[in-house]
């Protein structure tokens, strides 16, 4: 395993920079097209969540190696900030505290193969996603 | 970000060329730009061309049907063209239904289309 980009979310133009160091990240280790959208396009939701609830945040991208030769692309979204109280209803389509559509959760979570969520209230989120590299 | 999206006008039609990846203020202040330009030329039709764009997400794609609700209330009918297909696809995954906004394969059928909808 090895770090490849750690990006800062500090202000909103951090949520373009982050999505391109994604979609960077799974192009130079030639994820297919559809699935370096998925990967970035999950990506913006997530770091616009740290910067709308938590303000600030880190990001971090890494490549994982997997059994069989397996690539896959991991990137950790971790903030400070107030955490979410009821992940089950955060997680469920159209369900926002404030006026989102409550896309951004479980509309990542559909676009990756791996996603995991962890959250205390007054601590923080963290948010990890991982897309294998399908073969060929 | 400092950066606005021309807004070309031929006849009674705005031409909206996206060429970069928008940060959400940007993209804010383009739908503003939208619907004032709507407003000071009666224009009848935008079309808002995203053929450049690798992604479009839930802020992106809210906006663009947010503008093409409001610009129908202000009489024009705005047609998206040019999204590549895998945005496309990772639109639907995502769960975003841009169901308010007329989608068109390239700028030219998009004008057809505008013409059509004129006729109608
Ligand atoms: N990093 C975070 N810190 C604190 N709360 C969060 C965080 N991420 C998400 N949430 C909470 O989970 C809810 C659902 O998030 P989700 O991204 O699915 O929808 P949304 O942000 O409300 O709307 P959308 O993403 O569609 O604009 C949010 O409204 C917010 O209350
Ligand atoms: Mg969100």
């Amino acid at each position: 395993m090895s770090v490849l980009r750690e990006i800062a979310i500090t202000t909103e133009h951090d949520i373009v920079l982050c999505r391109r160091a994604c979609r960077e990240v799974a192009k130079e280790y030639h994820f297919n097209l559809v699935d370096q959208t998925r990967i970035t396009t999950a990506a913006s939701e997530l770091a616009r969540n740290i910067f709308e609830y938590a303000k600030t945040g880190t990001v971090t991208i890494v490549i994982l190696d997997g059994p069989n030769g397996d690539v896959g692309l991991k990137a950790v979204f971790q903030d400070n900030g107030p955490g979410i109280e009821d992940i089950d209803s955060a997680m469920r389509e159209g369900w926002t505290s404030h006026k989102g559509m409550g896309l951004g959760l479980p509309g990542s979570r559909k676009l990756v193969d791996d996603f995991d969520i962890q959250s205390t209230l007054g601590e923080g989120t963290t948010v990890t996603i991982t897309k294998w590299r399908k073969q060929g | 970000m400092d950066y606005r999206v021309p807004i070309l006008k031929i006849r009674d039609v705005l031409i909206v060329p996206i060429q970069i990846d928008l940060d959400d203020n940007t993209a804010a202040r383009l739908q503003h730009d939208i619907l004032t330009r709507i407003e000071q030329t009666g224009a009848s039709g935008v079309i808002i061309d995203i053929s450049v764009l690798d992604m479009v997400d839930s802020y992106l794609g809210r906006m663009l049907g947010d503008t093409a609700v409001m610009a129908t209330l202000m009489d024009a009918s705005v047609v998206l063209t040019g999204m590549q297909p895998q945005v496309a696809l990772t639109l639907v995954e995502l769960g975003l239904k841009l169901d308010t906004i007329h989608t068109a394969l390239d700028m030219e059928s998009g004008i057809e289309l505008l013409d059509a909808m004129k006729k109608a």
